[in-house]
């Protein structure tokens, strides 16, 4: 137990120490100051914007913003789309992959250009060479620069003076993928091939196993695809098992890697926030309340995997922590991780919008299994997506102010920005639409037999994976109760909506919030300002994140992971 | 020296001891119109403007159809849903009862105020002479009307000619009269108020309609009350949340459907009711009428809801300082004698030549003189010539036993001097100048030729205002003194008044440059004024309360006027600004985390039958399934009569920073919020149980 804390502790310790560092580099690119790559990226950045004919000198308002943002992932969904259609007839498909079905390319193609990586399919039966490295990786890297870009919008809008500009989307993009995500990708890429993912273009393996039969291996371009995959917290993996793969992710030094990736470029974004706003408090503020339920979370779910299941131990199966086992809820974890490092996995990809597991969700004892679904609903604001775990903390941070900040008498600010009725239709709307499509197509699922359809378990566990697939779904996590069976025409067509919804309905009332906010006078703080920054208003946001999650989520839950949990007490499994 | 004189120079305390308004109004006589009230408001028409509660009396309809149906077709649980629709219909009629209670003081105010409308026929003028008497209710704006003593002014207006003292108790309160007169800053009167003595000519300059008066009435009975950005930015919040339980409880039933335990309709509703924001809903609005009474019973009119919003967010007090900050006059503080002079001699003089000098000023001179124990004179004008002080000589003094004694402006008094063959000694000028420097005005006392000393008249701060100032420092509330003097002397008062910054020298033109300048920055502004050269600054402030006494101008410009006419209360009207915002944001606070304890109430109570596994959650231990409805539901009506004499008086405001401020309330409201309904629940169940209820 002592080695599995150090090991959770170590985790953050090294996030804690990376935050500022890559906060500040961060800050630097979007504020397009000089940075150490400018030799090399500077003119590749520059014959960009003359290909595209693009004026990086052009800022634009909000509703111009939108659009840009929208525009671009409706085309290059579509483009994904028709890649996953034709990839049998295209190059790079050694193992003769057919073209997918259209709900579930509908599905594959929503799916990638959210940023959720939710996989009705399995990579190494469904997508070609072609598919994973110019549709996936692309995406990747573009879904994931679009959350940044959308942050960084936000931020100026937050920190500006009566301004009617938030930035230029098509800047904001390239600056993202050129001189953030492409440099460590490359540079996690080669870590990691140094631990053993592999990366090549060769046809699958077959091998003879000991006992004489034989096995596909299937091979391919890994190491480039695992390390955006965590960067850009999209999480699809190239394999079906996703990081629990042994080609994915081989060693503890390559575990830990990927989840310092995922955790990486949401924690510095509370630091570039700091330098946005110039008062690192108001950064180191967010990331302490992240840290907090981030704790929380952790806690929940190594808990009650360590405890492990009574009924097993009632048959007298050990699941204490040994020397010789690590105890507790060891089904669907490999052995190479063990609890400590499964339990920090599920909670750093569920408190993210990543969705990568290394674990199967769906084997975890039932309150674990909840925790890391609530992690989703809550927003994913806990580091969350890149950029989007910080544009979501910053809708709980304007309610938590809104409530909470009359009671100081005076109108509700944020960075002494007005929270007035506009902001807080936007806001309303933002936990509005995910609540609705969460909960809504839950409850259409569980009452239409093609829902029922799909579940591996029935009673409470089944509704749990019910509500996990649409909570990943609307929160573009990509991580599933892997007992479900997504792959039908109901559940390509729903969960695909979800993560449209999830994504790009929710991008425009926060866009449109950075763009009133940015329009208004930024009112000196004076004592009579509400404080932002101390442990009072940690307190707050965390208290009103936990309290709107609970509120709105709790009824379903009671009879889903709750209720299971009981039963299981009561020696009833599902 | 009559004694009166001495006690109007004793510094008066700063804090407002208005004469409150309606306070005879109670609660008896409140209690049987809001009841009444109550009722009346369930018309849906009215409720709708309250999203809230209008859910919850749509709620209440469907109960009751599904307790009337179950009593027609025997089905068992009659009980439980007639109680059910019975309690929702009090949550609907308990929020009613709070807004009629927040009325009725008005409402029975403008009562009062509306017999005071009694017409009065006004003597129209034309040309110099009266032509006719017509109703006032005809009067136009440009009119000219004549009001003689013993008359009723007929409209809102400006005396153009005359003098008069007039009543204006029925605005104001306040019984002692007001002079009225053509010309300066003090030509503006009322309609419905009174003439006692004189006559006036007094040009109309209100349409019909439009008056004061009937701005009064309507401000004080809340018809013309519209919502504030601040209440629509909540409201917002409250029907989002509204909406998001209602996507809750709606999915809910598929969900037990799927656990095979569907939940009957009223129990959803009740859950539902239970779940969105009704206290606060119902609350909100008896909030924001409440705010605006605590105004008017401090005998400020708020032309609007958002003006008093805007003032709890005031950056920035402008004030000025004569009146405000310094009593309205400046007083001797000593003497300084000149070399080789005693300063009892100085005393004597200054005295002396003080004795006909009638302005405050004057008067201290002599009070102070009193100290070295001159008192009592009887000066006959056989032995004394007395010079009275005139603008243009700016001196005053007296020829007495054949001596001329004098006392007057530096500059004045020492050309005198000069003219009379004296000369000046140099330590007249190094006295004057140190009086100057320490912010005083020097006047000098001469004796024949003889320059004797100076004397330091001094601007004397209020009593307490300094430590009215640290609590508005404390409340992040910037003050600005506002001054026509120089900028060395208004440094001094500034420092000694403990203000934050002064404006010296002031103009119009300069004042509004100041409050364009905070603005521009993003602050709002608040300020209190009289003139008609005020109005302008009173219009661009965010916050610009004019004095009752002031000019028609004034009152026009400002969104706020003060019967009282004392410019100290615009702090008041700061604290009432945030108290009001404080409430709404404390009950709203209370109201969500209140849900919690209903969750661990419902919860297991609904889905106790299908998963009996689930009685842990009963944290609580509430007797059965039905009880545990019923103690939320009733708990959740009461909560709001409970809370209601909070919403009419305001959560107590204290002057600490924001930071205590959250601390304390976030601990009251936010963890008592949640800790409270725990308690609630569990006595009501009790007493069910106890009184065999369920």
């Amino acid at each position: 137990m002592i080695w599995g804390i150090a090991q959770l502790v170590l985790f953050f310790a090294v996030i804690a120490a990376l935050t500022k560092p890559i906060g500040l580099y961060m800050a630097r690119v979007y504020a397009g100051e000089r940075t150490w790559l400018d030799p090399v990226l500077r003119p590749v950045e520059r014959l960009t914007y003359r290909l595209a004919g693009i004026d990086p000198e052009r800022e634009m308002r909000w509703t111009s913003y939108t659009l840009a943002l929208l525009a671009f992932s409706v085309v290059s969904a579509f483009l994904l789309y028709l890649l996953l259609r034709l990839q049998g007839v295209l190059p790079l498909n050694p193992a003769h992959v057919p073209g997918m079905p259209s709900d579930l390319a509908f599905n594959t193609a929503v799916s990638f250009v959210s940023n959720t990586n939710w996989q009705a399919y399995a990579g190494e039966q469904a997508a070609s060479y072609l598919t994973q490295m110019a549709g996936f990786a692309w995406h990747n890297f573009m879904s994931a620069a679009a959350g940044l870009a959308i942050a960084v919008a936000l931020m100026r809008g937050l920190t500006r003076h009566t301004a009617q500009e938030i930035g230029n989307f098509w800047v904001d993009l390239v600056r993202s993928v050129l001189y953030i995500l492409l440099p460590i990708s490359i540079l996690l890429a080669l870590v990691l091939i140094s631990q053993g993912v592999i990366q090549n273009f060769a046809p699958y393996h077959t091998a003879t196993t000991l006992t004489g039969t034989t096995q596909v291996l299937p091979m391919g371009p890994v190491a480039s695809q695992e390390a955006i995959k965590e960067l850009g917290t999209n999480g699809g993996g190239f394999f079906n098992a996703n990081s629990s793969h042994p080609f994915e992710n081989p060693t503890p030094l390559s575990n830990l890697l990927e989840m310092l990736a995922i955790f990486l470029l949401p924690a510095g974004l509370t630091y570039t926030f700091g330098r946005f706003a110039k008062d690192q408090r108001q950064g180191w503020a967010l990331f302490i309340a992240m840290a907090l339920l981030f704790a929380c979370g952790l806690a929940v779910i190594y808990g009650y995997e360590q405890a492990g299941n009574p009924v097993l131990a009632k048959l007298g199966v050990e699941q204490h922590l040994s020397a010789l086992q690590p105890g507790g809820n060891m089904e669907g974890k490999e052995v190479r991780f063990g609890i400590a490092n499964s339990a920090l996995f599920a909670t750093i990809t569920t408190d993210t919008s990543c969705g990568a597991v290394n674990s199967m969700h769906d084997s975890f004892t039932p309150l674990a299994g909840g925790m890391a679904m609530l992690n989703i609903a809550f927003g994913e604001v806990v580091f969350g997506g890149v950029g989007s775990g910080f544009f979501g903390i910053i809708i709980f941070a304007i309610l938590a102010v809104f409530i909470a900040g009359l009671m100081v008498g005076r109108t509700p600010e944020y960075l002494g920005k007005k929270i007035e009725s506009k902001e807080m239709k936007m806001a309303m709307l933002y936990v509005l639409i995910s609540a609705a499509s969460i909960l809504g197509f839950s409850a259409l699922a569980v009452m239409l037999p093609a829902g029922l359809a799909g579940r591996l378990n029935a009673g409470p566990h089944g509704l749990s994976e019910i509500l996990y697939a649409y909570t990943s779904g609307t929160g573009n996590n990509g991580s599933a109760f892997a007992g479900i069976s997504a792959n039908t025409p109901f559940y390509n067509l729903t969960i695909g909506l979800a993560m449209l919804i999830g994504r790009f309905l929710t991008i425009v009332p926060l866009l449109a919030i950075a763009g009133s906010l940015g329009a208004k006078k930024t009112v000196p703080a004076t004592s009579g300002t509400f404080p932002t920054t101390g442990g009072l208003f940690v307190g707050l946001l965390v208290g009103v994140i936990l309290i709107v999650g609970a509120l709105t989520f709790f009824p379903a839950y009671a009879l889903g992971p709750v209720v299971e949990h009981f039963l299981m007490h009561a020696g009833r499994l599902w | 020296m009559p004694q009166s004189r001495i006690h109007e120079l004793t510094p008066e305390h700063p804090q407002v001891k208005s004469r409150r308004r309606g306070q005879a109004i109670s609660l008896g006589q409140l209690l049987p119109q809001a009841i009444a009230d109550a009722f009346r408001k369930l018309d849906p028409r009215t409720l709708a403007r309250n999203p809230v509660m209008f859910i919850v009396e749509v709620g209440s309809v469907v109960c009751t159809y599904y307790a009337v149906a179950s009593l027609v077709t025997h089905g068992g649980e009659s009980g439980f849903l007639i109680a059910i629709a019975a309690w929702l219909w009090f949550t609907v009629l308990f929020a009613n009862f709070a807004e009629a209670m927040a009325e009725g003081r008005g409402k029975a105010q403008a009562g009062a105020l509306r017999q005071m409308k009694t017409e009065t026929l006004a003597n129209l003028v034309v040309e110099g002479v009266v032509t006719k008497q017509i109703p006032a209710s005809q009067l136009k704006k440009g009119d000219v009307v004549r009001v003689s003593a013993g008359e009723v002014i007929p409209g809102d207006g400006d005396v153009i000619e005359g003098i008069a003292s007039v009543d204006e108790s029925a605005i104001t309160g306040e019984s002692a009269p007001v002079i009225r007169e053509s010309g300066g800053d003090r030509s503006a009167v009322t309609g419905g108020t009174k003439v006692l003595s004189d006559q006036i000519h007094v040009l109309i300059t209100s349409e019909p309609g439009k008056t004061f008066l009937d701005r009064m009435i309507a401000l004080v009975e809340g018809a013309s009350r519209q919502k504030t950005p601040n209440e629509i930015a909540l409201d917002i919040l409250l029907v989002g949340l509204t909406i998001i339980f209602l996507l809750v409880v709606v999915t809910l039933q598929p969900f037990a459907i799927y656990a095979h335990s569907p939940v009957s309709v009223s129990v959803l509703i009740a859950l539902l009711v239970c779940l969105i924001p009704t206290t606060i809903g119902g609350l909100l609005s008896a909030i924001g009428i409440a705010g605006m009474d605590r105004l008017i019973r401090h005998n400020v009119l708020a032309m609007s809801g958002r003006a008093v919003e805007a003032a709890g967010d005031v950056d920035t007090l402008l004030l000025d300082k004569t009146g405000t900050i310094t009593l309205g006059n400046r007083q001797a503080a000593e003497f300084l004698p000149m070399p080789g002079v005693d300063e009892t001699e100085v005393a004597e003089a200054a005295q002396l030549a003080s004795l006909s000098d009638e302005t405050p000023e004057g008067r201290s001179i002599v009070v102070l003189a009193k100290q070295f124990g001159f008192r009592e004179r009887h000066l006959t004008h056989d032995e004394a010539v007395f010079i009275p002080f005139t603008a243009q000589t700016r001196m005053s003094g007296i020829d007495w036993k054949g001596e001329r004694i004098r006392k007057g402006a530096a500059d004045a008094v020492t050309s005198w001097v000069r003219e009379q063959g004296g000369t000046v000694p140099p330590e007249v000028d190094a006295a004057v100048k140190r009086v100057s420097m320490a912010g005083g005005t020097p006047l000098v006392v001469v004796r024949n030729t003889r320059i004797l000393g100076v004397i330091h008249l001094k601007d004397i701060v209020k009593g307490g205002i300094r430590e009215r100032f640290d609590q508005l420092r404390a409340m992040g509330i910037r003050t600005v003194m506002i001054t026509g003097d120089n900028p060395l002397t208004a440094a001094v008062i500034a420092r000694e008044a403990g203000v934050d910054d002064f404006l010296a020298e002031a103009t119009p033109e300069t004042k509004m440059e100041l409050i364009r300048k905070e603005q521009r920055e993003g602050k709002l502004v608040a300020m209190a004024g009289d003139g008609t050269n005020d109005a302008p600054a009173l219009a661009q402030a965010d916050v610009g309360v004019a004095m009752n006494t002031g000019t028609m101008a004034a009152k026009e410009a400002g969104n706020m006027v003060d019967l009282d006419s004392n410019p100290t209360k615009l702090i008041e009207i700061v604290e009432i600004g945030k108290q009001l915002l404080m409430t709404r944001g404390s009950l709203t606070t209370f109201s969500i985390a209140n849900d919690v304890a209903k969750y661990f109430a419902i919860i297991p109570a609904i889905f106790m039958a299908a998963y009996p596994e689930l009685k842990p959650l009963n944290i609580m231990q509430l007797h059965s399934s039905q009880s545990a409805i019923m103690s939320a539901i009733i708990f959740n009506a009461l909560i709001i009569v409970a809370l209601i004499p909070l919403a009419l008086q305001g959560v107590k405001y204290r002057a600490v920073g924001a930071a205590a401020l959250l601390r304390t309330n976030l601990l009251v409201y936010g963890l008592g919020g949640i800790i409270a309904p725990f308690i609630g629940l569990k006595v009501i169940d009790l007493l069910l149980v106890a009184l065999r209820l369920v």
